[in-house]
């Protein structure tokens, strides 16, 4: 097991935390918070264009995250990287660009059924404003897309019917934020590719960057969005991965500073990506220390966060069974190799707002609710369930004053 | 200290006027869609007195505990009282601290008699 508490300081502020709530955000390791901290006493300055010595170090301290971040993911270029406010501006940026220009009446979208609001609302309002069909992929009893079928281990596609010559957009998660479920998205849209070569694919990677390895070359997307404050970063920075040739013909997203060439009173000169798409003043400090939770994560390795994680969800997963058995509903794939850290749960008659009210007096921070994703909910049949999500600081002990709590939950509450 | 004391538990475990009524004067429903508390609460009034109330529904333990908690001081009460109750007064009546959080679980039901005795 990881041992990494020491390295976060809430846990020096409040030792008896119970921090279950990662797919939320993450906790900040000290070395992300010392780089903000950097920026503001040391080298406050605006980036680009700036003559001075402090502006130079904090543009190239700015600069130097968009290469960690494009070596991170396997990017081509440096300009496939696009520094957003999070994955959900990522996702909007793509529906009210390259969406919006290419999408007409009679085309059709695909999302799925598991969507995080942010990878469904834009594209179903983009279906609304463009006349085009929008399309839901459905789950299947196990909790993965209806489109996957897994024998012995061994993964096939059927997309007939849900991609067609007239798709024009595919909008998938990597990992979903309520069922822990992990799509395979690098087949996935290899075979959607095979049906329709013009078709746009979008993947919602909030939940999938912070725990595992993704390569935007082996998945073979277009675009993919994720968020800073859900990988030990600050809040209030994403990035936006787009494929250089289509970034480079797409109009821009926000008008304003830095996204321009030259400005006359007749006419306008674009920049070139990616600061085409970053107008006016980013998140200077948050960019910057993005970087430093790269680091921070690279330094144990993927390969080594997988497993932490799989240990943990597996022992959550033995230990509500074994205390609650049915009284409990679990949502999510049985094989615990097609999940993220995620555990999702509710009890019967129960409201998941009492169980996290009664945990928060325990202090063990949990979720409950429908986690942006309402649709998935309707499916579910409740409104809202209980979430509890793992990352590289929790152990087996969270575990243990997770169950006591719930047995005090269910004791106070049935 | 805990918000799950002994009145709001007592409430919850034994709702007061959970009932549908069989003559009404007045129906409303309820909900906040966000986390799934559902009301329905109906009255009986009689030359302006509410001579009886009832509300279903399903929720968490403070949206019920208020039900039956407001249904039970209302019930007897003129509609001119009634009007007269604040958001204030429902969470005195619930004896606990809410965090905002909560606070919308708790006036739930008072927003619906607030419909039926102001429409």
């Amino acid at each position: 097991m990881l041992d990494l508490k020491k390295d976060f300081p809430i846990f020096h502020t409040h030792p008896d935390l119970i921090y279950l709530d990662s797919a939320a955000t993450s906790l900040k390791p000290q070395s992300v918070i010392d780089k903000l901290h950097e920026y503001y006493t040391d080298f406050t300055a605006n980036i680009h264009r700036g003559i001075y010595k402090n502006a130079e170090k904090a543009t190239e301290e700015y600069e130097e995250t968009r290469k960690v971040v494009a070596k991170f993911i396997n990017a081509n270029r440096l300009e496939e990287i696009v520094f957003t406010r999070g994955t959900t501006e990522g996702i909007n940026l793509v529906a009210s660009t390259i969406g919006l220009d290419s999408i007409e009446r009679g085309d059709e979208i695909v999302v799925s059924r598991m969507e995080h609001h942010s990878n469904f609302v834009p594209w179903q309002q983009l279906a609304f404003q463009t006349g085009a069909d929008y399309k839901i992929i459905d789950l299947n009893d196990k909790y993965e897309l209806a489109v996957t079928n897994y024998e012995n281990g061994k993964l096939s596609l059927d997309l007939s019917g849900v991609i067609t010559k007239k798709t024009r957009i595919m909008a998938l998660t990597l990992v979903s934020n309520t069922l822990g479920t992990i799509n395979p998205l690098k087949e996935i849209i290899a075979e959607a590719k095979k049906i329709n070569p013009n078709i746009i694919t979008v993947v919602d990677a909030a939940q999938a960057v912070p725990h595992m390895k993704v390569d935007v070359q082996q998945l073979g997307c277009d675009f993919l969005a994720f968020s800073g404050h859900k990988m030990l970063g600050p809040t209030g920075v994403g990035v936006l991965f787009g494929r250089f040739e289509l970034l480079d013909k797409m109009s821009p997203y926000q008008y304003g500073g830095d996204m321009i060439r030259q400005v006359k009173i007749e006419a306008t000169t674009f920049n070139d990506v990616p600061h085409k798409f970053e107008a006016g003043t980013p998140h200077i400090a948050g960019v910057i220390a993005l970087k430093e939770s790269i680091r921070y994560l690279q330094n144990i390795g993927f390969e080594a966060i997988r497993r932490h994680e799989q240990d943990l969800i597996k022992y959550a997963l033995q230990a509500l069974s074994h205390e609650f058995s049915d009284e409990v509903m679990r949502y999510g794939p049985q094989d615990t190799g097609h999940m993220g850290g995620i555990v999702t749960f509710s009890f019967k008659g129960l409201h998941p707002h009492d169980i996290v009210q009664i945990l928060d007096e325990e202090n063990i921070a949990v979720r409950a609710g429908h986690h942006c994703t309402m649709p998935l909910h309707d499916l579910l049949g409740v409104p809202a369930t209980t979430r509890a999500s793992f990352y590289i600081y929790n152990n087996e002990n969270d575990v243990d004053k997770l169950i006591v709590g719930l047995k005090k939950a269910v004791k106070i509450l049935k | 200290m805990s918000i799950y004391g002994e009145i709001i538990l007592d409430h919850y475990h034994y709702p007061r006027n959970y009932k549908k009524l069989e003559k009404s004067t007045g129906k409303v429903h309820v909900d906040n869609p966000l986390c799934g508390d559902s009301i329905d609460l109906a009255i009986y009034d009689k030359d302006g007195t509410i001579r009886d109330i009832g509300f279903i529904g399903q929720g968490c333990a403070i949206s019920l505990a208020s039900a039956s908690l407001l249904t039970e001081y209302a019930k007897g009460k003129s509609e001119a009282e009634i009007k007269k109750i604040d958001s204030n007064f429902v969470l005195g009546l619930l004896h606990i601290e809410l965090s905002p959080n909560r606070i919308k679980c708790a006036l739930l039901p008072w927003e619906g008699l607030m419909k039926l005795v102001k429409s």
